[in-house]
Order: structure tokens, then C-alpha cells, then sequence
């Protein structure tokens, strides 16, 4: 799941964008570890994450296979992180997103009191994962930079729409759907809220992170990248 | 992936949330169609679209009068209204299309979901990246890109020809022909996938090395390439070995993975058990 690194931004940018993700491996600790990335999940929740997924479900907004046409004058879009828990079915990588650092720290603390075994990893600026393990009492194992975007990256869209499409790392998001997006708000057609959860329902294993996303649309509002 | 004309009514929906942008409104047929050597079988449109179930007939006809009308129906754009999408049933080499790039299905290689590899996110657990050691993740296509297995091969070649270590719990290396030529086995060439990593390992010495390589062959690839570089944090938590390097070349360290090292070994011991070994081009 290197989803969670190539997010496009500047460090200052990840301030609301705090990942907290477990993750067991093969041959080492995947046995009883699905009771623990349950309770992983768990114990995220008191703490206000603004996502919570597991990589073979997705987020606490989904898809519906069934939709009942009234959805769209009524749609239900209120994030179900009980329903996330509650699904997940199979040993994978499930991650908890935070808006504050403050959450993602308290949070921290909980999980290194809990004591699962699985490996943990922060995903956020470099500094800001710092400050949690800082503040968690707990040293740095090891560190994975994201060097950024490469190669033709005249390939690559604007700024708010690459801000928007990376927050779902594995390309799930389309860059014509955040663009769409960005143009429906600018438009008045839908709210930011509204918006983010068109987008969150792609993306496959929850770590779209809906807080910052509402604070880009808000921007792109005013001005285009 | 497939589109039945017979549901399709071309609301138009799906060809926004294709990230390869594959998805289009045939003039001719006026159904939704998808590109087949342009679509990487991710699985977004069946898997994130939501569905509903309606009378093909009926909704063509609602638009035809509304489209007579010039009303414009503000219908929620993440749902296709006559569930039209249906799987194929892949078979090799199309099938690494789907592996590579529909995130939810592990890679038989490795059993790890995404992309396919751990890296050092369990480094705590596995030691992959040890202390004098760098990990490099080199992943091509993402964001929204895409590329071909022929443009990777460009780069593992040059990898295999510098005598680097190919991570062995890597679902590209499992493609290589030969590790010693960095080769990708021929039927796969032409496939085109959402995004690949191609993951090595060198002592620290010849991490400026390695990147001045991937600059080299950024310039000959048609897709954009996202450079990660994992490193072992010393007994402080603290890196001072690798963080200057990258900023020596001019990079600016914005984000990170944070492994915080609360990992341990709990699987019961088995008798047999053998560490596979990483397989290192030339030997």
C-alpha cells in the first residue's frame, strides 16, 4: 500500500492529512491478525478519524450495488465506520485518517499501549510523523521518503486536481472525475461535502482523506491552479 | 471490461471516472465503449460506480424527451443507471493488467493487495532495508498515467546492468526474464497497467548512483515515474545518513512513510521455514 506516499502537496499541505495504517506480513505475523487489525479499526473511532478503510473493501463510503433511484433526491452519505469494522473480512492493510495531529498522536498512544504486534506506520509529512512518535514516546524504525512526481510530468493534470486524485494513491480516483468536481462546486451545482463522497466512494481501501479534500474544492472555488 | 450495449443509455457517467480515460460515447452506436488496449482492467468503473437497476427502454426514452427539452437532469454522477458493466473473464497475458491494477486483488506473487509489496512498512518485521542499506521504490504510471511493461523494462535493464539487488517479494521481479539482464518476459511487453514498482536495494555508498540512473532513464519513458526511498532510522529514531543525500540532490523531503517499529515476529515457528533470499542481478 504505498498508496499513502505519493500524495501530491508541500509538507505545510499535510497538515490535516494524518494516516495511521496497520499492517501484518506474510510469514512473520499474518496468524490471529485478523482480530487485531479489528481492533485496530476499533479503537481508531473514538478518536474522530474522517476515514477509516481496509484495502480489500474500501473506505466508510461505498459503493452501492443496489441503489434505489430516490438516492438521487435522498442519498445517504454519512460515513459508517461500524460498517467498516464490522467487514472486514480478510487479513489486509487497514488504515485510520485523521484531520488534526493532535488526533493522530492520541491515537498513536492508544495503539502503542495496545501492543498487537502488527507493524504500524504514519503517513504524513516527514516532521509530522515525527511529532507523533515524539509525542508517543516512540523511535522512528524506519523511514520511507516520497521523492514526488518524475519522468513526463507534463502528462500529469493541475495541482487541485493531482491533490485531489492522489489521495487515493492507487489511481482510483480519475483526474476527469476530481476535475468534474472541482467544476461542479465552482459552479454551484454541488457543495464540497457532497462532492468528496462522489470521490471517496472510489477509492478502494479507504485512506481518501475527505477533510482535506473539502479544503481543495473550497480553494478551487475561488481560483484554479 | 465490458459495457452491454443493450443497458447502456449513454448518460455519459462512466466516462468520467475511467482513470485511463478509456471510457468514451461511441457517435456511431451512441452507446458507452471501452477502449480494450487503452483500459488496464483497474475494475474503478464496475467496482466504484454504483448501480442502479432500471428499465433500459424507459431511461432512454426520459432522455431523449428531456434532451428535446433542453432540461438537464442533475442525476448523481458516480452511478450507472442500468447496471451495463460486466467482467470478462481475463486470460494470460491481458490478466496481468488487472493484477497490476485493480488495488482490492492481491498479487499471486507476493499475497500482498496494491501493488503488490510491503516494502519497509513491515521493515520492523522483515529487515528488508537493514542499518548501511537503502531501499528504492521506483513505481511508474501513477498518478492517472498508466504505462506499459516495455517502459519499465528500460529501467530494470539499466538496474540489472548497474548489478543492483532485486527485491524478490516484488511482483515485477517475478516478470524478470532474467534478473541478470533485468529482461521482462516477451507476452507482457505490450500490456498496459495502472502502475508498477520496481523495488532494489543497495548499500547507502551508491544511493546518489541509483538516482542519477533513474534520471537517465526518466527521460526515455512516455509516463511519469514516482521515486520512494526507504531507509533503516538509527537507534535514536533519527536519519542522518540518508536525508542529506537526497538533499544534497535537491530534493525537498515533504512526505513520508513512518515505520514506528512496534512490529514483532508472532507467527509460530515452523521447522522448514527459509527466509527467501533477495536476488541480486549478475549472480
Amino acid at each position: 500500500m504505498t498508496n499513502t506516499l505519493h500524495r501530491f502537496g508541500s509538507a505545510e499541505s499535510f497538515r490535516d492529512d494524518f494516516i495511521v495504517f496497520a499492517i501484518a506480513s506474510r510469514g512473520k505475523n499474518e496468524e490471529e491478525a485478523l482480530p487485531k487489525l479489528r481492533r485496530f479499526l476499533e479503537m481508531a473511532i473514538p478518536f474522530g478519524p474522517v476515514n477509516l478503510g481496509d484495502a480489500r473493501h474500501g473506505g466508510a463510503l461505498r459503493p452501492c450495488k443496489e441503489l434505489n433511484p430516490s438516492a438521487h433526491w435522498n442519498r445517504d452519505m454519512t460515513p459508517d465506520f461500524q460498517e467498516v469494522v464490522k467487514g472486514l473480512d480478510h487479513i489486509t492493510t487497514v488504515a485510520a485518517v485523521f484531520d488534526s495531529r493532535v488526533k493522530a498522536e492520541e491515537f498513536v498512544k492508544k495503539v502503542k499501549e495496545a501492543d498487537m504486534g502488527l507493524s504500524i506506520n504514519i503517513s504524513t509529512s516527514v516532521d509530522g510523523a515525527e511529532q507523533c512518535c515524539h509525542a508517543a514516546g516512540i523511535n522512528r524504525h524506519s523511514v520511507g521518503y516520497s521523492l514526488g512526481f518524475e519522468g513526463k510530468t507534463e502528462r500529469l493534470p493541475n495541482s487541485q486536481v493531482l491533490t485531489l486524485m492522489t489521495m487515493c494513491g492507487h489511481g482510483m480516483v480519475a483526474s476527469s472525475l476530481a476535475k468534474k468536481m472541482i467544476d461542479w462546486v465552482k459552479e454551484g451545482r454541488r457543495t464540497p461535502e457532497e462532492a468528496v463522497t462522489y470521490m471517496s466512494r472510489f477509492c478502494s481501501c479507504g485512506v481518501f482523506n475527505p477533510a482535506r479534500a473539502i479544503r481543495v474544492l473550497e480553494d478551487s472555488r475561488h481560483h484554479t491552479k | 471490461m465490458r459495457i452491454d450495449p443493450q443497458k447502456c443509455v449513454a448518460c455519459g457517467n462512466c466516462t468520467y471516472v475511467c482513470p485511463m480515460g478509456a471510457i468514451y460515447v461511441d457517435p456511431v452506436i451512441k452507446r458507452a465503449t471501452v477502449d480494450r488496449d487503452e483500459c488496464v482492467e483497474c475494475y474503478a468503473c464496475y467496482n466504484g460506480l454504483s448501480q442502479e437497476h432500471l428499465n433500459p427502454t424507459i431511461v432512454r426514452t426520459m432522455r431523449k424527451v428531456f434532451q428535446f427539452l433542453r432540461i438537464r437532469f442533475e442525476p448523481e454522477p458516480d452511478v450507472c443507471p442500468t447496471a451495463a458493466f460486466s467482467p470478462e473473464d481475463l486470460v494470460w497475458p491481458r490478466v496481468v493488467r488487472r493484477a497490476f491494477s485493480d488495488p482490492r486483488v492481491p498479487h499471486e506473487s507476493t499475497g500482498v493487495e496494491g501493488r503488490g509489496t510491503e516494502e519497509v512498512k513491515t521493515n520492523d518485521v522483515s529487515g528488508r532495508v537493514v542499518v548501511g542499506e537503502v531501499g528504492f521504490t521506483i513505481e511508474f504510471g501513477r498518478p492517472g498515467v498508466g504505462v506499459r511493461f516495455h517502459e519499465i523494462q528500460k529501467m530494470t535493464m539499466r538496474m540489472a546492468q548497474a548489478g543492483v539487488t532485486f527485491e524478490k517479494k516484488n511482483p515485477v521481479t517475478t516478470l524478470l526474464k532474467d534478473v541478470a539482464t533485468g529482461e521482462i518476459r516477451e507476452d507482457i511487453l505490450d500490456e498496459k497497467i495502472m502502475s508498477a514498482i520496481v523495488e532494489i536495494k543497495v548499500p547507502v555508498a551508491r544511493t546518489e548512483e541509483v538516482i542519477r540512473m533513474v534520471w537517465e532513464v526518466e527521460k526515455q519513458v512516455d509516463t511519469v515515474v514516482c521515486l520512494g526511498v526507504g531507509t533503516r532510522c538509527d537507534e535514536n529514531g533519527e536519519d542522518h545518513v540518508v536525508a542529506p543525500i537526497l538533499e544534497k540532490l535537491g530534493y525537498h523531503l515533504d512526505r513520508a512513510k513512518t515505520n514506528i517499529g512496534l512490529g514483532r515476529i508472532t507467527n509460530k515457528p515452523v521447522e522448514t521455514s527459509k527466509q527467501p533470499e533477495p536476488v541480486a542481478a549478475g549472480s
